[in-house]
């Protein structure tokens, strides 16, 4: 019954009870919380917390500010999900080749990745301001209210923030993934006349889809929980909402205002959300 | 961001959980019980040194009772560090920097002592406060929080911008509003300053209290932003202030996004909006002076209200010993003990008796004088159901209108009062 080596179970065992008690039970006690206008209290407090059925999520999806976070997270992914794919798999194509600096361009693109955020947002900060570096280039065309306080430049900045911040990571991944790509593919594409340019796109691009199935689906889920930026760079959501993601609802609703179900209820929605995407990106990047 | 990140509020969740399992019961607590208790301060320097001077003093003579002492843990507020030792029932008996905001919430967690519960504490609590007092009582008529420090917000600025401004440093021109936005645009012209105020534009909810709020006090008289249950701030007064503000913001006189570092203490703007705390820290860097906050036509700086950004002393349900936690509340909030925190942290206990009491350190410091006697006719934030949530849902109102101008602030203030009302009765 427990098969040819049942030690194997008893290694699994620490990963398992580790998935079971931070992820699994506390995912289930949200579904829990989400029915209920539940709130935080002290141990051996008698409070009431009414059971509201679905009513959380009825209000999540009719409240205008929720809608405005959807729309960011679509305006998010739609600029970060291909800029991250594109420039990351350019970058680790590049730096795959045999150019001088190399190894210095390799760890250049890493360090962002594995900077605290607060010091990358404020570099972001410092360029991106009203008195920052670009708006004093630009003079008379920046924006005006310039980038961060502008209702149609804020969620653009954050995408480009993040995939600049991410795109270390991903590097590494086609990098990796460039490695399993045979030599005898591209040496075919040249004997057959083809530029540099058309083996990318008819060696490396397809040899890589593994890898951007992989890309795509991590950059999906982490984007779609962006927090970090709008409560750093655009001053907690702003200007007036127009940056505000679900996680940053999460925080609010759920830490500052101890309406924990009701910022269940938009947790759980976000997490189908992403599941879907992710489903579809599976079947549209996995089909032959 | 990290991968993780998709499963932040199930964390969250955990987090609360775990330590919920490893924290205790307030069952057993008893308001008489006597012995060995543990208390949070602020984390500043000025007031670690005052608190491990009445906590030496009081362990001195009490050796069944000793107080520990340790500084409140890093978050990103002191609020949400408190909401979650409640959830986690790891609050010490006593927290020296409850926000009077946030009473209502750690109230309705089951987290406070009822203070009106012990023999004197009203009695106590209405005697050192006087008639300021009755704005810390919950809406059930007790005190759950023991009104403690104010720090009354004044307009600090920067007497060498405004001489460089060619502005009169000794006597600036910011009574009324029409005084203030022509100082403002001449020190944004003639000072070298990115701007002559600058409060933090951004959405968090309790930032009202240091832009809109003081001045609408003010003008107002003494109002606070609900009272009895209706919403204050969507009439001629809370418009004059609002569209005073709005004028700062449309002629960049106040920027609309965050300054990098202290805009005041960096020389980038040339008044701010702080309380006495504020010598201290700036005192040493900028040759400051300090004024009422401005009202619409003007008003007498012995008429002006302002906010007290005030701190209380919560006792915490977790409490085991709450005999010797109301006790040691006492202890430091006597007399001494009071004299002793204004001596070393320049905040303003919350007394009647002020001016008179410490008459000989008003008279060697003449600064904190103005201070003091603003302290006298401060107004806290109102103690009402949902308060952080109806602070949030004002500042949401007012950075739409007022900071972006991207709806009037008629509407925006009226949407706000219809959305409030029914918050605070909830």
């Amino acid at each position: 019954m427990l098969g040819d080596q049942p030690i194997g179970y008893l290694f699994a065992a620490p990963f398992v009870l580790f998935l079971v008690g931070i992820y699994g039970y506390p995912f289930f006690y949200a579904i829990y919380m989400s029915f209920f206008d539940y709130f935080f209290s002290a141990p051996g407090a008698e409070v009431v917390r009414p059971f509201v059925g679905l009513g959380n999520y009825a209000r999540v999806l009719q409240d205008p500010l929720f809608h405005l976070a959807i729309r960011n997270v679509v305006i998010f992914l739609v600029i970060n999900v291909p800029l991250t794919v594109a420039i990351s798999m350019v970058l680790a194509t590049a730096l795959n080749a045999a150019i001088p600096l190399r190894a210095f361009f390799r760890a250049a693109y890493y360090i962002p990745y594995i900077t605290a955020s607060v010091a990358a947002v404020g570099i972001w900060l410092w360029l991106f301001s009203g008195f920052g570096l670009v708006d004093k280039i630009l003079g008379p065309l920046a924006p005006n209210p310039s980038f961060l306080i502008n209702g149609l430049w804020a969620m653009p900045i954050i995408a480009l923030y993040v995939t600049w911040k991410g795109l270390g990571f991903y590097v590494l991944l086609y990098l990796a993934a460039l490695q399993t790509i045979p030599k005898e593919l591209y040496e075919a594409s040249r004997v057959d006349g083809a530029s540099p340019v058309a083996s990318f796109f008819a060696v490396t691009v397809p040899g890589l889809r593994p890898a951007t199935l992989l890309v795509v689906i991590t950059a999906v889920i982490t984007g779609a929980n962006f927090f970090t930026e709008p409560y750093l760079l655009t001053g907690g959501g702003g200007p007036d909402n127009q940056s505000v993601s679900p996680v940053f609802l999460i925080y609010r609703f759920g830490i500052e205002q101890n309406h924990p179900g009701y910022a269940a209820a938009i947790g759980l929605l976000l997490a189908i959300g992403v599941l879907i995407i992710s489903g579809i990106n599976r079947f549209v990047l996995e089909r032959d | 961001m990290s991968n993780s990140r998709h499963v932040f509020l199930a964390a969250v969740v955990a987090l609360s959980l775990g330590i919920a399992a490893c924290g205790g019961s307030n069952l057993a607590a008893t308001g008489s019980a006597k012995g060995a208790i543990k208390i949070w301060y602020s984390n500043n320097a000025e007031e670690v040194k005052w608190g491990d001077a009445v906590v030496a003093a009081w362990n001195q003579s009490h050796a069944s009772e000793q107080v520990t002492a340790e500084q409140i843990p890093a978050g990103k507020s002191s609020e949400e560090v408190i909401g979650a030792a409640i959830t986690a029932g790891t609050t010490p008996c006593l927290i020296f920097n409850t926000a009077p905001a946030a009473v209502s919430q750690f109230q309705k967690q089951g987290g406070l002592v009822n203070l009106s519960s012990f023999p004197d504490g009203s009695s106590f609590i209405e005697g050192r406060t006087g008639d300021r007092a009755a704005q810390y009582k919950s809406p059930n008529g007790s005190y759950y929080q023991m009104p403690w420090k104010g720090n009354p917000v004044m307009i600090f600025y920067n007497k060498d911008i405004f001489t460089k401004a060619g502005l009169d440093p000794a006597n600036p021109a910011l009574k009324t509003y029409d005084d203030f936005l022509s100082t403002a645009q001449t020190l944004v012209t003639k000072g070298g300053v990115k701007a002559a105020i600058w409060p933090a534009p951004s959405s968090e909810f309790y930032q009202p209290w240091f832009d809109f709020y003081p001045l609408f006090i003010a003008q107002s008289k003494g109002k606070q932003l609900v009272e009895k249950g209706v919403p204050q701030f969507n009439n001629a007064d809370g418009l004059a202030v609002a569209n005073f503000w709005k004028q700062l913001y449309a002629k960049n006189l106040a920027p609309k996004e965050a300054g990098q570092g202290d805009p005041f203490a960096t020389g980038q703007s040339a008044m701010a909006i702080v309380g006495p705390w504020a010598i201290a820290v700036y005192g040493g860097k900028v040759k400051w002076g300090v004024a009422p906050v401005p009202t619409k036509d003007g008003m007498d700086a012995s008429a002006i209200h302002t906010f007290s950004d005030e701190k209380s002393i919560g006792m915490y349900s977790s409490c085991k010993n709450q005999g010797t936690a109301w006790d040691f509340l006492k202890f430091a909030t006597s007399k001494d003990s009071d004299g002793k925190l204004l001596d070393l942290t320049g905040q303003m206990p919350m007394r009647t008796d002020l001016s008179s009491t410490y008459s000989s350190y008003f008279s060697a410091h003449p600064e904190y004088k103005l201070f003091a006697d603003q302290a006298a006719r401060s107004v806290e934030v109102p103690n009402v159901p949902n308060s952080v949530e109806m602070w949030q849902d004002f500042r949401s109102a007012y950075s739409k209108s007022v900071i972006f101008g991207s709806q009037s602030i008629d509407e925006a203030f009226k949407g706000a009062a219809d959305q409030i009302k029914t918050l605070v009765k909830s």
